[in-house]
């Protein structure tokens, strides 16, 4: 009973903060923090499903989030016709050949253990891929690299792409766990930062898939545009009705506009989470994560199973990461650090509780919420700190030039008391 | 004279410059080695410590530039490790004193270090970037080259030069003198005898008396020496930026892993085993095969395996790859 007083309360608060923000400093902002708090909450769902559920140490969230945004460029951007002439064919090809190889590398190791023939193998395949690809590659990059230089995409409805971008991280995290999942938990968790770092690399560098460091902007939107809206004169007559300015109405509605589109995916997600975690197989899972010998002594597959959730929740880390590219409107694969996509979220799950996806929700909500208002707020803070020092004072100048670095600070300050004095979260599991 | 300009350059573009980065990852490997050998878990803000270190050592380096004492050819930086040891110290003592104790107090999980260890990484990167900032910053000094590529062209009257640049001497030689010291201490004093005793089995160690605490602070200066020195070696051979540091966790536990968790040994090997392919890999070939094949079957691509930037890839293969057919590494490691 308490501990759902607990949750309502807590959940109360998370709507106060950003209720009081709304008044306080602005709709917009609250916004914003509401919009990216549904994306992290649906984060740190997947997360909780991974190392709550079924304890697996997944640090490579990064990865999975960032094929979520290169999904939503594969499936929602109009297709560069004249690139798919010039190199599409064979850059395709040469994908099949690379799967090719690894899948005839894989299978030459399994049926004869012949290390030389299995090196053979997958030596003379690369140079195949090299051979194919490359001047596909050179071909595709060399089409209007100003403009485009890459494939484009399928020219789907974008939130397509959000599903694509769940089955991309799910092939992904196929594929991941079929070769580390075997690993104990600290190998698991550096080989995972390994591949999201991969992934990166190369969303930076196949210019020809994702444009690379050039970024893709004016991603489709599933929401009216701004400026017609503005243009729109019922739009601007119901905005002057209720006495707003049209500018800001239509920003406003916007996001609002997301906002609904992603609780609806935050709802259908959280319920099927909770319909799992209270089923057979969410209990089947919990035995797992708490005595793996005992639960395979019961006959249960223990490495099918890790496999299962491990691919469930990466696929959920997809769809977060599409979600977050289309409220963005652009894909920078730059802009992917370890620290805000991989161990906030971790942050946001051990924060709010592991086990309990409600407890993860929270985490998401009010650790998303913290990481802005440091920010926002930080300056303000740090000038009311260093008021009593002269104005030309070196270090007066120096705090409030790095007061950006304090919500890293601040958000490990937030890890380790949680863990000190309430290890098992905000909400935690029954 | 083509087969002697193939080695110059295969050593100037590939063994020198990994000799150098393998000699600071196995100083960065021995640190998560240690830790894992002695506290048993994966330490995540290993890179942060390093980025911390090495900033400290930058500011001291700067403090004695702006003093105008220097070491002639030699970078500055020299000078001030001691203080960047001193401070990187104190910084892990103070961390593991106000919270790693209360977890082995508790004899919690290794998977819970982790943990916590992820948010002494947020704290230690938002202390360095609050301090100092997260832009690149240049604090080498003193002699650039050992030896210059073009006064090794007219020496030798080879076509291809070799440079050496001195952080790159240097760096090899501090390593070797730093291993050695670190083996000497672990095989002949009491203290590291206590240590390896520890390490290999923590109920007999305690009931022949050793005290765990010591052991650990023990084990975190040696911890803090062997980064800071890492750190300000990479930070003098690159260039220092936080987040590089924070990146180099990546092959720097695929070093130790590859070598064997909890092996000293393993870990110098592994560190080099990781820079050689890290280097081989992402090497252009091209120059070094114009020299060695006949003329008919020169390359005509560049011969490059990987795109640089590729180069987390090729630990992370060699890493799983090793995972996967020698689960406790090249030298025999633990696995807990």
């Amino acid at each position: 009973m308490s501990q759902s007083i607990r949750t309502y309360a807590l959940f109360a608060l998370v709507a106060l903060l950003i209720i009081g923000t709304g008044l306080l400093q602005g709709w917009d902002l609250a916004l914003v923090i509401l919009n990216m708090g549904l994306v992290s909450a649906i984060m740190s769902l997947g997360v909780n499903l991974q190392w709550g559920i079924a304890g697996l140490f997944n640090v490579g969230v990064m990865g999975f989030v960032a094929l979520g945004g290169m999904a939503v460029v594969l499936a929602s951007v109009d297709p560069v016709e004249e690139a798919w002439a010039a190199g599409g064919a064979r850059a395709i090809l040469a994908l099949v050949l690379g799967a090719a190889t690894i899948v005839a590398t894989v299978l030459a190791w399994k049926k004869t253990k012949n290390r030389w023939l299995t090196a053979a193998i997958l030596i003379a395949g690369f140079v195949v891929y090299r051979m194919v690809r490359d001047p596909g590659v050179d071909a595709i990059e060399a089409v209007n690299p100003a403009g485009t230089g890459f494939l484009g995409g399928l020219g789907l409805p974008v939130v397509i792409g959000w599903m694509v971008g769940g089955l991309l991280a799910a092939g992904a995290a196929w594929i991941i766990g079929k070769t580390a999942l075997g690993l104990r938990s600290d190998y698991l968790a550096i080989a995972t930062l390994g591949i999201s770092e991969i992934i990166i690399a190369i969303m930076k560098n196949e210019e020809w898939l994702t444009r690379g460091v050039k970024n893709v902007t004016g991603l489709p939107r599933p929401v009216p545009d701004a400026i017609d809206l503005q243009n729109d004169p019922g739009f601007v007559e119901r905005a002057a009705s209720i006495g707003m300015d049209p500018t800001a109405a239509s920003t406003l509605y916007i996001k609002i506009g997301y906002g609904l589109m992603f609780a609806a995916v935050l709802i259908i997600l959280l319920v099927l989470a909770q319909l799992a975690l209270n089923s057979p197989w969410g209990r089947m899972m919990r035995a797992i994560r708490d005595n793996e010998t005992s639960a395979r002594a019961m006959g249960k597959d223990v490495t099918f199973r890790h496999l299962q959730v491990f691919i469930l929740g990466s696929a959920i880390c997809g769809i977060a990461g599409a979600m977050m590219t289309t409220l963005d409107g652009q894909l920078i694969p730059t802009s992917y650090q370890p620290l805000r996509y991989t161990f906030l979220i971790w942050v946001m799950v051990i924060v709010g509780g592991s086990g309990n996806n409600l407890g993860a929700v929270l985490g998401g909500f009010l650790i998303w919420f913290l990481w802005v208002q440091v920010e926002v707020l930080g300056p303000g803070f740090m000038t009311w700190i260093t008021g009593a020092l002269p104005d030309d004072s070196g270090l007066k100048e120096h705090l409030l030039d790095s007061v950006q670095h304090m919500r890293l600070l601040t958000m490990g300050v937030i890890l380790l008391l949680v863990l000190r004095f309430s290890p098992r979260g905000l909400l935690p599991e029954r | 004279m083509d087969f002697l300009n193939a080695i110059v350059a295969l050593s100037n573009f590939v063994i020198i410059p990994a000799m150098a980065y393998g000699s600071q990852l196995a100083l960065g490997a021995l640190g998560v080695t240690l830790i894992y050998g002695i506290l048993r878990f994966s330490n995540f803000a290993h890179g942060d410590t390093m980025a911390f270190g090495t900033m400290v050592v930058i500011l001291f380096t700067w403090l004695f530039q702006s003093w105008g004492i220097s070491l002639g050819p030699l970078p500055t930086a020299l000078l001030a490790i001691p203080f960047g040891i001193a401070g990187t110290a104190a910084l892990v003592l103070i961390t593991d004193r106000g919270i790693y104790r209360f977890y082995r107090g508790q004899k919690a999980k290794p998977v819970v270090f982790v943990i916590v260890s992820i948010g002494v990484m947020f704290i230690y990167n938002g202390l360095t970037r609050f301090i100092l900032g997260a832009d690149d910053q240049r604090f080498a000094d003193g002699e650039r080259f050992i030896i210059n590529a073009r006064e090794f062209k007219e020496m030798t009257g080879l076509e291809e030069g070799l440079g050496i640049k001195t952080t790159q001497g240097l760096t090899v030689v501090t390593a070797v003198i730093v291993v050695a010291l670190l083996f000497w201490f672990l095989n002949r004093t009491r203290t590291g005898k206590s240590m390896r005793a520890y390490s290999d089995n923590e109920d007999l160690a305690l009931l022949s008396g050793i005290n765990p605490e010591r052991v650990v602070m023990v084990t975190w200066l040696i911890v803090a020496a062997l980064i800071t020195v890492a750190g300000t070696l990479y930070g003098l051979d690159k260039s220092y930026k936080p987040f590089t540091y924070f990146q180099l966790l990546l092959p720097i536990f695929a070093s130790a892993i590859v070598g064997g968790l909890g092996s000293p040994l393993g870990a110098i090997a592994g560190g080099f085993v990781i820079a050689f392919s890290e280097v081989a890999i992402t090497y252009a070939w091209k120059k070094v095969l114009v020299y060695l094949m006949p003329e008919a079957l020169e390359p005509s691509g560049l011969v490059q395996l990987m795109a640089t930037e590729y180069k987390f890839a090729v630990s992370f293969m060699i890493l799983v790859v090793v995972l996967l057919f020698k689960p406790t590494g090249l030298f025999k490691g633990k696995s807990v």
